[in-house]
């Protein structure tokens, strides 16, 4: 039996019958509101393919989530109340815009830290060369 | 202090070299965990997945005992291989409820009939919102939710036979 399953093409079948859902690939009406959907779905990441937003992924459950982000939008849900609903279920991995908080200073402190130690070291290159 | 910042970019370097080292090393967990776990059941209802069928809500939790709900798909491969594991709960006297995600009642009806009917109640995700709400990244999944209606436990993946043990237990201990 196992062995059965191992030869089975798994990718093949691990696909859904349905066609996708609703505004999965079909735009909201109000450019608007589209605009405010389409920028949430660019920074959410798509949970079966992990490196991909759910805008840019062809996987079934990333079509779901581009129609339950089109369809809150719609029904007046702010992008950002979406975005933590996801979090509270998935965690900070779901969202690529990385919040400020403890655990990402480094990471939002580093460009300041680059720039003050290339503008450091300039600076010592421009008095030399006053010489 | 000069002779320092010389060393410095291959300092830098050498910081870089070591996190690419153990970044490729560590292995990747590629496993989302539902921070459900710990929370009550989200609301919710669906439609029977199937004609004549019980269908499974939120209501049906926080009843005074727990239960087991298991999310899956005809579609899904992995599901088949856990089927024995779910029978294997149903002989046990566990209730087994089920979410299809985007699913045909045809092709559940085949699923079931073929591989075995663990399930009291198949409720219909057409559109993956429940799954969703549960915090839920893939089929199969599987959560036990004790009598109080809270999200006890979680397992991602087919339940293999070394898996049914931490199951039942998550199991008894929500009671």
């Amino acid at each position: 039996m196992a062995v059965f399953l191992a030869l089975l093409p798994a990718p093949l079948l691990a696909q859904s019958a349905l066609p996708p859902s609703e505004y999965a690939d079909r735009q909201l009406a109000d450019p608007a509101k589209e605009a405010e959907a389409k920028a949430l779905m660019e920074t959410l990441r798509c949970l079966v393919c992990q490196g991909q937003s759910i805008a840019d992924s062809d996987a079934d459950m990333a079509g779901d989530m581009r129609a339950l982000v089109r369809q809150r939008i719609e029904a007046g849900e702010r992008p950002e109340d979406i975005r933590a609903w996801l979090i509270e279920r998935y965690g900070k991995w779901v969202s690529y815009a990385p919040p400020v908080e403890p655990a990402t200073w480094p990471l939002w402190a580093a460009p300041i830290l680059l720039l003050g130690a290339g503008a450091w070291l300039a600076r010592g290159r421009f008095r030399r060369r006053r010489r | 202090m000069k002779r320092l910042i010389l060393w410095l970019p291959l300092a830098v370097f050498g910081a870089f070299l070591l996190t690419v080292a153990f970044g490729l090393g560590g292995g990747k967990d590629e496993t989302i965990r539902s921070q459900m776990v710990g929370k009550p059941v989200p609301a919710f209802t669906l439609p029977p997945a199937l004609e004549g069928r019980p269908t499974v809500q939120s209501a049906d939790y926080a009843k005074g005992s727990p239960r087991i709900l298991n999310i899956f798909a005809s579609w899904c491969v992995p599901c088949i291989a856990e089927a024995p594991r779910l029978m294997e709960l149903k002989r046990r006297g566990i209730p087994v409820d089920a979410i299809a995600i985007r699913d045909r009642p045809e092709d559940i009806a085949a699923f079931l009939q073929r591989w075995g009917d663990p399930f009291e109640g198949i409720g219909s995700d057409a559109a993956s919102r429940v799954q969703f709400a549960f915090g839920s990244s893939g089929v199969p999944e599987t959560f036990v939710i004790d009598g109080k209606g809270v999200i006890r436990h979680q397992h991602i993946g087919e339940i293999r036979e070394e898996h049914l043990p931490e199951i039942i237990a998550a199991y008894e201990a929500a009671k």
